[in-house]
């Protein structure tokens, strides 16, 4: 059994169909790679899973839950988490900060043991600390705990979004375009962390990402969408030598 | 005799034993990790040290073995080193940013048999020469991230699994390590440092126990220090000088060393514990101080007004503090305001405010910094000595810093002039040679004296004034002699300079090729709106070679001959590198191999006629391409140098 299930999704906008009948099986423990040209409706698949668009048509099924019309925070309580494109970070406040915050909905205690600080209060802030922790260690984010975002490289702050997605503990980790904007030192950066990301830590990822060099070598599985529709999948060397992957990405003669 | 003379009597094991039965429960190590201050006490660090030493046995570490260690500072590295030494192997640190052929070479050279790493990143360099070095039995590593693909592979094992190793040997044979940790004499070799190779290949020298804790204890003779004092250990571990303090001074006195979270955190986990001694080559000094003047430059104008006046006047003040005599007391009301308003919160602000003393060494520092920091309030002292004496033969006393000097001897160690102009010195630091290479152990080490290849001269107050490497002494073609590296620092005062190149031998006049500070530079730029996108681009602006010109007229205004001014300069369009082999791995210049490179600019300088070159340039980028780039370089002649 699939980890995720995608089946028949159809998302459409009015007459636009920004995805039509695409299956996908995300198995666990993998890395999931969609790849496609722009506007061919990567970002909108990864919309549908969190919880940010609703498929018009088709259901979509984490386990045996179906989240098809969960919403975002429902989907991310699922064990699903996502590192956005966009950088979405408060950009005034510290990484710690950001990160900490993130984990927002793992801190329950009530209004007087915060206002004393005082049994679960505590002991919760400083779990969630100390985890919180462990994932700037393994983003080696340590010289920029305490820096604003706003005021840090692109790279960093992308590593920071990434490592906010991770502070969610999720199961899937949902990362699109991770390495845009980067240079190549960056680049080589990401992809180790995307790696480690899925073997020391055994998450399932799904990375939306246009550099085709990084997908071929890190992908377990790679689908292809070109105007919404599923038109290749499977192994790189599958993909790679796949005629209709090759014509949308090259053209015809 | 000090009353702590017998501590010369032990091994640095021994001495570890001695500290534990004595404040075991006092802290010895700090790391940060994870956000947090983790402390090691003295008899948690013992524990270790026995884990590591009785792990290090079983995998096949025997007494007179090397164990060569590749990693930055973290405790594990203490805990390997010392280990080795309870069962009588020997450790060697290797530089972190060694190449993996300079690895292998050096691997070879001393017969490694153990290598400790503290990554994945140093482990991957081993196992890129594994097959040159079949004598490695093992590599250890300690941080087991990315290390996954490794663990099939028998010659790679975790620090986790040595202790455990360690734990097994000692439940077994609970006497053993006691028994192996008083074998150890204070005049074994426990150490092979590496010398920084100004001149070629480094070669290991030989250290002994007694080395590293005579020199720990003659240094606090100097200046004392409290065991509660607390050391941040951020210099690269195969320096002398970081060996010098966790095995000498730490050892000697008890203080706490604590290791940053990583070596980009370095300054701001200083600034969090607040050291009270510090060591550090001068370009840490030159870094902090041109941080100062940034910081100083981009905050508002009241500040700057402030910073302005008081640093005229604590730079007043401190031409009196460092000759130990009174202030006048208009001055030390001016001074004590200046402190309390401006330079103790300054100072603060970079975690230095309850430093007593720093140190530096490893090359010479430009006087002025040594005036400036005394200036703020730091006591920056000078010391002077070789990996081959433990680091340090002489140094300055409290109250008489002469920035031009490096001091006196330390206690215990006598020093001499040879007729040649050769530094010379004795002392129970003494190294007794370099490994496996005897030949150049008796050149060290003839008739008793060990030979630094420094010139130098006592003056009248009896501190030494170091000239330079004998072999670097330039003399132009008048004969007149004068120092490089003494030029050079006189230039890199200037906030815009990082680094100068010094010419002048058996020429008609002094010249030099500059690299200017791209941040400071940058800066400076921005605020008059010139717009630069390279480096080779800012070089290259007329504003800024006039601003370059400013520097070497005012370097040559205060020059102490007509023959020391600078004529011609040219700014080179890229920095000085590590990576390229121009700068030692402690940053100083590979004067030879920097001539030989740059040949086309040296002709050009000694060329008056010429006044731009077109050179290319090769690029390297992030990724490892690179490219060639065709860049104009323009000649300078500075007015007012001397005509010949």
């Amino acid at each position: 059994m699939a980890h995720l299930n995608i089946s028949n999704v159809t998302l459409s906008f009015g007459g636009l169909k920004a995805l039509s009948n695409v299956d996908m099986k995300i198995e666990p423990g993998l890395i999931t790679s969609i790849i496609g040209p722009n506007g061919a409706g990567k970002t909108s698949m990864l919309n549908c899973i969190s919880g940010f668009y609703h498929p018009t048509k088709g259901d979509i099924f984490y386990k045996e839950k179906k989240l098809t019309h969960a919403s975002p925070h429902q989907v991310s309580n699922m064990g699903i988490s996502r590192a956005f494109q966009n950088l979405e970070l408060f950009s005034g406040l510290s990484v710690l900060d950001n990160l900490l915050l993130a984990r927002h909905q793992n801190l329950k205690y009530n209004f007087f043991q915060a206002v004393l600080f005082y049994g679960k209060a505590s002991r919760v802030e400083s779990e969630n600390r100390a985890f919180v922790e462990g994932i700037i260690d393994f983003m080696e984010l340590e010289p920029y705990r305490k820096s604003l975002v706003g005021n840090l490289s692109y790279g960093v702050q992308k590593k920071v979004e990434v490592a906010r997605a991770l502070t969610l503990a999720p199961d899937i980790l949902l990362l699109d375009e991770p390495m845009a904007g980067m240079n190549q030192e960056e680049k080589e950066d990401i992809v180790r962390f995307v790696m480690d990301i899925q073997k020391e830590r055994g998450i399932t990822v799904v990375l939306v990402e246009h550099d085709l060099g990084v997908v071929m070598d890190i992908s377990d599985q790679i689908y292809v969408l070109d105007f919404g529709e599923v038109i290749g999948s499977g192994t790189p060397e599958e993909v790679a030598q796949d005629p209709k992957v090759i014509e949308a990405y090259i053209g015809e003669d | 005799m000090s009353k702590n003379d017998h501590l010369l009597e032990y091994s640095i094991p021994q001495l570890l034993r001695w500290r534990v039965n004595s404040t075991p429960k006092r802290p010895a190590l700090r790391e940060k990790d994870f956000g947090i201050w983790n402390t090691y006490t003295w008899e948690s660090y013992y524990d270790h040290v026995r884990k590591t030493a009785l792990g290090l046995k079983t995998i096949g570490l025997k007494k007179g073995d090397t164990i060569a260690i590749i990693s930055d500072n973290i405790p594990e590295l203490l805990f390997t080193a010392i280990g080795a030494h309870a069962i009588g192997a020997i450790s060697a640190g290797i530089y972190q940013t060694s190449m993996p052929a300079e690895i292998a070479q050096i691997i070879q050279y001393l017969k490694v048999s153990v290598v400790f790493c503290d990554n994945q990143e140093q482990v991957d360099k081993v196992l890129d020469v594994r097959d040159q070095i079949p004598n490695v039995k093992k590599v250890i590593f300690e941080d087991p991230r990315g290390m996954r693909e490794y663990m099939s592979d028998d010659w790679f094992i975790d620090i986790q699994d040595i202790y455990k190793l360690g734990d097994q040997e000692h439940s077994q044979a609970p006497n053993i390590f006691e028994t192996l940790v008083d074998q150890g004499k204070p005049d074994d070799p426990c150490h092979l440092c590496l010398t920084s190779g100004t001149t070629g290949l480094p070669k290991g020298t030989i250290m002994t126990h007694k080395n590293y804790i005579n020199m720990g204890m003659r240094i606090t003779e100097v200046d004392h220090l409290e065991p509660t004092d607390e050391y941040v250990s951020f210099l690269p571990f195969a320096w002398i000088g970081e060996q010098m303090n966790s095995f000498g001074v730490a050892m000697a006195t008890g203080i706490t060393i604590n290791f940053p979270e990583s070596v980009e955190t370095a300054m701001s986990d200083l600034k969090e514990i607040g050291p009270h001694f510090m060591f550090g080559a001068p370009r840490i000094y030159e870094t902090i101080r041109s941080e100062i003047w940034l910081k100083i430059d981009q905050s508002y104008w009241l500040n700057k007004i402030f910073y302005n006046y008081f640093i005229k006047v604590g730079l007043e003040a401190a031409k009196y503090k460092m000759t130990g005599k009174s202030l006048p007391l208009g001055l030390k009301i001016k001074s004590w305001v200046g402190t309390q308003m401006v330079l103790r919160p300054l100072i603060n602000q970079i975690g230095l405010l309850r430093l007593r003393r720093a140190y530096t060494g490893g090359a010479a520092l430009g006087p002025e910094l040594f005036t400036f920091y005394q200036a703020i309030g730091v006591n920056l002292k000078q010391i002077y000595g070789q990996t081959e004496i433990t680091g340090i033969a002489y140094m300055h006393r409290d109250g008489d810093v002469r920035p031009e000097t490096v001091g006196k001897p330390l206690p215990g160690t006598e020093c001499k002039i040879a007729d040649d102009g050769e530094i010379l010195s004795r002392s129970a630091s003494v190294s007794p040679g370099y490994y496996d290479l005897p030949e150049k152990s008796e050149e060290l080490l003839e008739g008793g004296w060990l030979h630094s290849g420094d010139a130098g001269f006592i003056d009248e107050n009896g501190h030494l004034v170091v000239i330079d490497r004998l072999s670097d002494v330039m003399h132009n073609n008048k004969e007149e002699m004068f120092s490089p590296m003494f030029l050079e620092n006189a230039l890199k005062f200037s906030p815009y300079i990082k680094e100068a190149v010094i010419y002048g031998d058996k020429e008609d006049f002094v010249a030099c090729l500059v690299n200017i500070d791209p941040i400071v530079v940058g800066k400076w730029a921005e605020d008059r709106g010139i717009s630069f996108t390279t480096y080779m681009d800012l070089s290259g602006r007329p504003e800024v070679a006039q601003l370059m010109m400013e520097q070497v007229l005012d370097v040559n205004s205060r020059a102490e001959k007509k023959h020391f001014k600078i004529k011609r300069f040219a700014l080179l369009y890229k920095l000085l590198d590590v990576d390229d082999g121009e700068l030692t791995k402690t940053g100083k210049i590979r004067r030879k191999f920097v001539q030989e490179r740059y040949q086309n600019l040296y002709n050009s300088l000694y060329d008056e006629k010429m006044n731009e070159k077109e050179v290319e340039a090769s690029f390297q980028y992030q990724d490892g391409q690179s490219t060639k780039v065709k860049t104009i370089i323009k000649f300078y002649t500075v007015k007012g140098a001397r005509e010949i």
